[in-house]
């Protein structure tokens, strides 16, 4: 089986895990057990193969143009490294089946989780850089939905926050890192990379590339100075902490290290980066691991300290300590699981984790404080533990190094310190929770946990007694093939043994341990009520990061208030100088008028822009205080520039244009009726002395920019026009439009077939724009004093008295009679003509979008002249169906290329002969156009009735004020369709 | 004809700019529909201007040089269209703001003295 497999099936069980119903517990420990036995299996039966090959790959290509595939690699550490996470999630399901209450969403933890595991295999088995950056973020992602798994509460979604912020910003420093690396080495694989090693330590750019992965991997792996968020994602679930914050996603900072070890270490700058981040790290972490009051606090920091003990040992440049390395990450991932794992279950069966509270529980927990015991053991080093293995490995390894004698004496010291710290927080951990006198004010009666809660503890509690008694039988291989698939040639030799005789690391144990053991006893006293920690209580990373975050608001804010405005107008002013700047950049030497001969002068265009102009400029200096005159200008220079259309050999263009622009009058003579009424007496009247000069100068500054901006644009078109057009892709468009589209309107077959898939968008565009509009006017709520009938209307009503329009009356009454009449025969009219473009547009100017504005135009004429109420009485037109119907042809005639094997949106065609119809020429394009004509329908319908409908609402209102039984009667008239208004 | 097509953009342009910076909604609707004409002649003039020959082809081997240039009319096509539906939603959220605010201010409010 493919390792992909191993990536693919978490994610797949987390999809189904969410689907599944909230209380669905025991489906949702079913599904993601299955998927973590199975990766186990999956991964496991790959051993032999990456033993004996060295290297497993299994590439899915996915953009292959751009040289990008999901590329899989299993070496012998990576195969460890997923072993250990199946294996762990495996365990921590189990586990959390009895942790988790049964009023929690259970199956939402286990879709996360399952992702989680997902993004972690990916990383772990990644075998292209950028692949891994993004697992990683993955995890950084699926951690904080984790952490703030229970997001009622404001430690955990603080916790989260912080924990997502740090990793994730350590994340992108990651993926620059990665780019650089890439860069240097000219690809993107990992095996190319591994392999170029040399080439990127003589880079230049080494420095920066190492200092950006350091910065992803001391984030991750909560190193200092970034350990602070590690202890605030304690507030995740129990099993969450055994999973990502002991065994997994914390080790995928030290994982990235040791992957890319062979490339990056080796330098002086290597060992003070991560040597001393590591060293730090370890006895600082150690240090307030001791004076923790939260039994998962006191656990927190232990990891941070043993993640700076494995980043010192990758620090220090030794194959042997890389080694020492690898083995410690399992013999931590074992000893702390298990622990975190007692935490939780003393939590769980006592109700607290406060070591101040807890005491004897000895007695009423004996499995649970034997299982801790040996693993806390363990985490102290112990002799014949596993602990106690790589603890060797590390104290042996500091002696080794060479150097100043700060460091040759230094480095011992400190790592006897930390020993000593590590035995006097294991201890106090052990003896506080489980001896000395039962604790009386517990929240619950203490007893043991199930026994299925157990079973994953004691079985990381074996692993820990057998490989400590017996490493080179156990772990001997695996280690070695991990080692090896790490170091290759340079793998030195090693034993892996208890005894080593007694030598000096075993000393340096022998010291820690008495002293650890003094230090607890000393402590005693003082320990019991801290709850701070001496000496660097000061030195809160919580407090500089929130510090920092709000710092960064507060000058975010100062920027905002600077460089930015609400007020539209500035905004379009600097938009408007903004890209006349930058127009100018390649113009600013000016661009003369080219030498093409233009086309002959025809009176006939310049009359017709003469009066274009006019109305253009008349519809500017008209806009405020006529709204009207200003509508019909501005449509005066629509016609116009539909008829340059015309003229210039665009009919499509020019179709188009005059069908839009009648919808667009009607659109915007519908909104008129809501706009305040504005009269320039009394605008002129309320104006100061002052703001009057300050509108005029503000008047005459924007009568300059337009005036620069149009004589801009005019002279840079004039210059255009009079050049030799370059040659561009226009010819393969006319050559291949017959051929290939079948259609002798290029622009047509342009439309719904070469560029079909752009075509599909912009409907998709025009029909939620559409809804959109229906939406917002929902809620609309007209401002008051508009709601009152038009004067007009008001006077025609007081000579013959408010009439509620009567919906069956064959025809309207009073005046529109005759226009009524004309309307009506006019529908089926103008549904052929429609039609008639429709068809014939793939070979004639005409098309879906003509064609259906002009049936939406004929359908608004009704609503115009009968009114909304009397047209929707026999009307039975649902624009949302239109839009969906629209929306599925296209799609449809898209997809039907996938029958015939040809990829979205190819055109299928069928030529042939019909019996008394004779030849036919059937496309798949036509269904196409039939989509954009039933989407263009009901998209312009739907905006216009919905509009209409306004008018409906406030005549109904003033009606109902004025005769309130007619108003009801006229509501219940109304057919109950699914109008704009429901 | 160049000089005339091209001084027509830029009265369009000329009178749309002008509009766009100018306080009241209706103003601005305006001004957009415009600068759309303004706009859409620009882009189809860089396919220059040619009469009588519109690309509606009737052979199988038709010669590029005799047809107007296509791509910026399906271009222009396309953003008639678009800016129908762009101003159908600005009236829209004209109208809405109008009703919210009581204004038909582009802030939302009437200017503060200074």
């Amino acid at each position: 089986m493919s390792p992909i497999w191993i990536v693919i099936l978490p994610f797949a069980g987390s999809l189904c895990a969410a689907f599944l119903p909230s209380h669905a517990r025991n489906a949702a420990v079913w599904l993601a057990g299955a998927v973590a036995v199975a990766c186990v299996t999956l991964t496991f039966q790959l051993y032999p193969q990456v033993a004996s090959e060295g290297v497993v790959r299994a590439v899915l290509p996915w953009v292959p143009e751009l040289g990008l595939d999901f590329t899989f690699r299993v070496d012998g550490f990576a195969w460890l490294f997923a072993m250990l996470v199946s294996v762990m999630g495996a365990l921590v399901i189990l586990y959390a089946r009895y942790y988790m209450a049964a009023q929690d969403p259970v199956p939402r933890f286990f879709a996360f989780f399952l992702a989680f595991m997902g993004a972690m295999l990916g990383v772990v088995l990644s075998g292209n850089l950028i692949q891994l950056v993004v697992f990683w973020e993955l995890t950084s992602l699926t951690s904080f939905m984790l952490i703030a798994y229970w997001y009622h509460r404001v430690d955990a979604r603080r916790g989260a926050r912080m924990a997502l912020t740090v990793t994730a910003a350590g994340g992108l420093c990651l993926l620059a890192g990665m780019l650089i690396l890439g860069h240097i080495v000219g690809s993107y694989d990992l095996d190319v990379v591994l392999a170029s090693g040399d080439l990127i330590r003589a880079d230049v750019w080494y420095l920066p590339a190492l200092v950006l992965v350091a910065l992803g991997a001391l984030t991750k792996s909560a190193q200092f100075p970034f350990h602070f968020w590690l202890p605030h994602a304690m507030a995740a679930p129990t099993p969450v902490s055994v999973y990502l914050h002991s065994a997994t996603m914390v080790k995928a900072g030290v994982f990235l290290l040791v992957r890319l070890w062979p490339v990056l270490a080796g330098t002086q700058a290597w060992f003070w980066i991560i040597g001393t981040s590591g060293l730090i790290t370890l006895v600082l972490g150690a240090y307030a691991a001791i004076f923790q009051r939260d039994m998962k606090g006191v656990l927190a920091y232990s990891t941070i300290s043993h993640l700076g003990l494995i980043t010192l040992l990758l620090g220090l440049n030794s194959s042997l300590a890389l080694i020492a390395a690898i083995f410690h990450i399992m013999n931590h991932a074992t000893f702390k699981a298990s622990l975190f794992m007692a935490a939780g279950m003393v939590d769980h069966e006592t109700g607290t984790r406060d070591l101040t509270r807890l005491s004897g529980l000895y007695r009423a927990m004996p499995i649970t404080a034997t299982l801790a015991m040996v693993a806390a053991a363990s985490m102290a080093g112990v002799p014949l533990l596993n602990g106690f293995l790589s603890k060797e490995m590390f104290f042996a390894e500091t002696m080794f190094v060479s150097g100043h004698a700060v460091t040759r004496i230094g480095l011992p010291v400190l790592a006897v310190i930390w020993g000593i710290f590590s035995v006097a927080y294991s201890l106090r951990f052990i003896l506080q929770v489980f001896f000395g006198p039962p604790a009386q004010d517990l929240p619950r009666k203490p007893h043991e946990p199930p026994r299925w809660m157990l079973l994953p503890s004691a079985l990381l509690v074996l692993a820990c007694l057998v490989v400590g008694m017996f490493p080179a039988a156990t772990m001997g291989p695996f280690l070695d093939t991990a080692a090896r698939s790490v170091l290759g040639a340079y793998m030195p030799s090693y034993s892996l043994a208890v005894w080593h005789g007694l030598n000096l690391p075993l000393v340096m144990s022998l010291v820690a341990m008495v002293v650890g053991t003094g230090l607890y006893l000393a402590l005693g006293k003082y320990q019991q009520g801290a709850a701070v920690v001496p000496l660097i209580n000061r030195f809160d990373g919580r407090r500089l990061f929130e510090f920092t975050i709000q710092k960064l608001d507060g000058v975010a804010a100062w920027l905002m208030r600077w460089l930015s405005t609400e007020r539209l107008q500035v905004q379009l002013l600097l938009l408007i100088c903004a890209v006349f700047a930058i127009a100018l950049i390649p113009l600013h030497k000016g661009l003369p008028a080219g030498n093409m001969a233009g086309s002959a002068f025809q009176p006939a265009f310049a009359l017709l822009w003469l009066v274009g102009a006019a109305c253009a400029i008349g519809a500017a200096t008209q806009a405020k205080y006529h709204r009207l005159a200003a509508l019909s200008l501005a449509g005066g220079a629509g016609l116009a520039t539909a008829m340059t259309f015309v003229w210039f050999s665009a009919p499509d263009l020019a179709l188009t244009q005059l069908v839009v622009e009648v919808v667009t009058v009607v659109l915007i003579l519908l909104g008129l009726r809501w706009l305040p009424p504005r009269y320039a007496w009394i605008d002129d009247a309320l104006d100061s002395f002052g703001a009057r000069v300050r509108a005029r100068s503000r008047r005459l500054r924007d009568l300059a920019l337009a005036s620069i901006a149009g004589a801009s644009l005019a002279m840079l078109s004039y210059a255009v026009l009079t050049r030799q057009a370059g040659k561009g892709i226009s010819h393969f468009f006319i050559e291949n439009s017959l051929p290939l589209g079948g259609g002798s309107n290029v622009i047509n077959v342009i439309l719904v077939d070469f560029r079909g898939f752009d075509t599909l968008g912009e409907i998709t565009v025009v029909g939620i724009v559409a809804l959109t509009v229906f939406a917002l006017l929902r809620r609309f709520r007209p401002a008051p004093e508009s709601m009152e009938p038009p004067q007009q209307q008001r006077e025609q009503d007081a000579q013959t008295g408010i009439a509620a329009p009567d919906p069956h009356a064959p025809l309207p009454p009073g005046p529109m009679m005759v226009p009524g009449t004309l309307v009506q025969l006019l529908l089926p009219v103008a549904g052929m003509v429609s039609v008639f473009f429709l068809l014939r547009g793939h070979n004639e100017p005409g098309g879906g979008f003509v064609g259906g504005l002009i049936m939406a135009t004929a359908i608004i004429l009704q609503y115009l002249v009968g009114g909304t109420a009397w047209a929707e009485s026999r009307t039975r037109i649902r624009p949302h169906y239109w839009i969906g119907a629209g929306l599925l042809c296209a799609a449809g005639a898209g997809l039907s290329a996938w029958v015939a094997t040809r990829p979205f949106l190819s055109a299928l065609a069928w030529h042939g002969t019909l019996p008394v119809i004779g030849e036919l020429h059937l496309s798949t394009v036509l269904l196409f156009d039939l989509g954009v004509y039933f989407l263009v329908i009901g998209s312009t319908v739907l905006i216009l009735v919905a509009l209409a409908h306004q008018s409906l609402r406030a005549h109904r209102k003033s009606a109902a004020q004025a005769r309130p039984e007619a108003a009801t009667v006229s509501v219940a008239a109304l057919p109950a369709q699914a109008g704009p208004e429901a | 004809m160049e000089i005339v097509y091209a001084l027509a953009i830029g009265v369009l342009t000329g009178s749309g700019v002008w509009l766009l910076l100018r306080p009241r909604t209706f103003q601005v609707i305006i001004g957009f529909s415009l600068l759309s004409y303004a706009v859409n002649l620009f882009i189809f003039g860089m396919g220059r201007l040619a009469v009588h020959l519109p690309p509606i082809i009737a052979t199988l081997d038709p010669d590029p040089s005799l047809f107007d240039d296509p791509v910026p009319q399906a271009l222009v096509l396309t953003a008639i269209v678009i800016s129908f539906a762009t101003t159908a939603l600005f009236l829209v959220v004209l109208l809405a703001s109008r009703g919210l605010t009581g204004t038909d201010h582009v802030d939302g409010e009437e200017e503060p003295e200074p």
